[in-house]
């Protein structure tokens, strides 16, 4: 008897050893892991990809009724403000109004003028819509998951837009889900232009609301109000797609608001604008000819 | 009778019930909320459901369970991968071999545990990212996360009591 429990006291040492092994070995396979995602192996990006693939669906399925919930409390709110709403409304559309009669000359002029000089216009760009399915939100990562992927035609480094407005661009592409990294993000720089005085600008996210301006040479008086649009420098996004306005110049610190919000987004259109991108973790069999 | 394979069936159901709602909470925290402001601050859910398992259950909820959980959220949420599966291993860990500290004591200790717990983790995850994209992230936006996280605690432990108490008390 006595020699039995040792013997089940040796075995229940050995594992809680075997559960200590267990632990340790998982703790080390997690800093493995990091430091294997910041080499950017195929092997980590091929297995982020299958399981997005997997996941992606059920959350399409999920953010159905979610996506519904929120279109009542949105309902609900814009109800308390529609009389202010309105007024404004009726203000922007007398100014729209003013615009379309300029645009309607100036295209007029523009298609006289390229008829002129014989003006080989960019290639159409090729657009999917894709849902926003997943947005963990928080400080820590600003992307987003839609439900398209290489099946329906999109590939790393397309712009993605919502509506008018540049919101950030392809990080990763399974075959029917992908990754938006958002302007807001940290890893994400796009040049850009300040509209009215073309000063030359990197907008870098820093997972805050409002991404900063960097390299603005000190002479281009930045101010509150000005439109930021995309340069087109690098090859990535076409020129002049708005991204947002200055919100604020302090100590020499340049913040953009963007146009469109994170959580504005439930559409988006992913643009093929034919540019190569700047995306060098991109192989070579992956990428299409240009 | 006992042992029967549907009796059997319906014992790992039961028994890999911890996980799944774990796996559930990963998959809500991912639906976008389209809530303004709630984005910056959304609470991280499945590290409640880590924690009260780790206490409760820890056999339910083992340590490569939990690892395996925080790599599936790193792939969602788009963290660098191994962020989430060390936190929450941690998690388990220190919750786990500190659970009899928790037992019968009052839901509101059990709470400042989880306070504790979770501020570790949140700092833990702010030092990571930080060190991995090399950038020091602005502290604010995850102090506001992590009283989120706090404050959805009551709310989920509740829920996870009553399915303990009604699936959970044979398994």
């Amino acid at each position: 008897m006595k020699q039995h429990s040792g013997a089940l006291g040796r075995l229940a040492t050995l594992r809680q050893l075997a559960q200590r092994f267990t632990f340790l070995a998982l703790a080390i396979a997690s800093f493995g892991l990091m430091l294997l995602g910041k080499a950017d192996t195929v092997l980590v990006e091929r297995m982020r990809l299958a399981i997005s693939d997997t996941v992606v669906p059920i959350l399409d399925v999920m953010s159905r009724p979610a996506g519904t919930i929120a279109d009542v409390v949105s309902g609900v709110r814009e109800l308390a403000t529609l009389r202010a709403e309105n007024v404004r409304l009726r203000e922007e559309n007398a100014n729209l109004m003013h615009w379309q009669t300029l645009a309607r000359q100036l295209d007029n002029e523009n298609r006289s003028l390229r008829g002129q000089l014989n003006f080989v216009p960019d290639p159409d760009p090729s657009f999917v819509t894709a849902r926003v399915v997943g947005d963990t939100g928080g400080a820590f990562v600003h992307s987003m998951l839609v439900n398209s992927g290489a099946r329906e035609g999109i590939r790393k480094g397309q712009a993605v837009i919502a509506g008018e407005f540049l919101i950030g661009r392809i990080a990763e592409v399974g075959q029917r889900s992908s990754r938006v990294l958002l302007l807001t993000d940290i890893n994400s720089h796009i040049p850009v232009l300040l509209e009215s005085s073309r000063a030359k600008a990197i907008l870098t996210g820093d997972n805050s609301d409002r991404p900063r301006l960097n390299y603005l040479s000190p002479n281009s008086n930045a101010a509150p109000g000005d439109r930021v649009v995309s340069s087109g420098h690098g090859g990535a996004f076409p020129p002049g797609v708005p991204i947002g306005v200055v919100s604020s110049v302090q100590d020499g610190i340049v913040r953009v608001e963007p146009f469109v919000h994170r959580y504005q987004l439930e559409y988006v259109t992913v643009v093929d604008y034919g540019l190569a991108g700047i995306m060098p973790s991109d192989p070579p069999s992956e990428g299409r000819e240009r | 009778m006992k042992g029967s394979l549907l009796q059997r069936i319906n014992q790992m159901i039961r028994q890999l019930l911890p996980v799944s709602l774990v796996l559930i909470l990963i998959l809500v925290n991912a639906l976008p909320s389209r809530l303004p402001g709630f984005a910056a601050v959304a609470p991280l859910l499945p590290l409640i459901g880590v924690y009260y398992w780790s206490i409760y259950r820890p056999d339910l909820m083992p340590p490569a369970m939990a690892f395996g959980l925080g790599l599936l959220n790193d792939v969602i949420a788009g963290l660098p991968l191994g962020v989430s599966s060390l936190i929450y291993l941690l998690v388990q860990g220190m919750t786990a071999s500190q659970r009899r500290f928790f037992h019968g004591k009052p839901f509101r200790i059990a709470w400042w545990g989880f306070g504790l717990v979770s501020s570790g983790a949140f700092i833990l995850q702010w030092l990571l990212v930080s060190a991995l994209v090399k950038h020091a992230l602005e502290p604010r936006a995850v102090v506001f996360e992590f009283l989120m996280t706090l404050f959805f605690y009551p709310l989920l432990s509740w829920l996870f009591a009553r399915t303990q108490l009604a699936l959970l008390r044979s398994a």
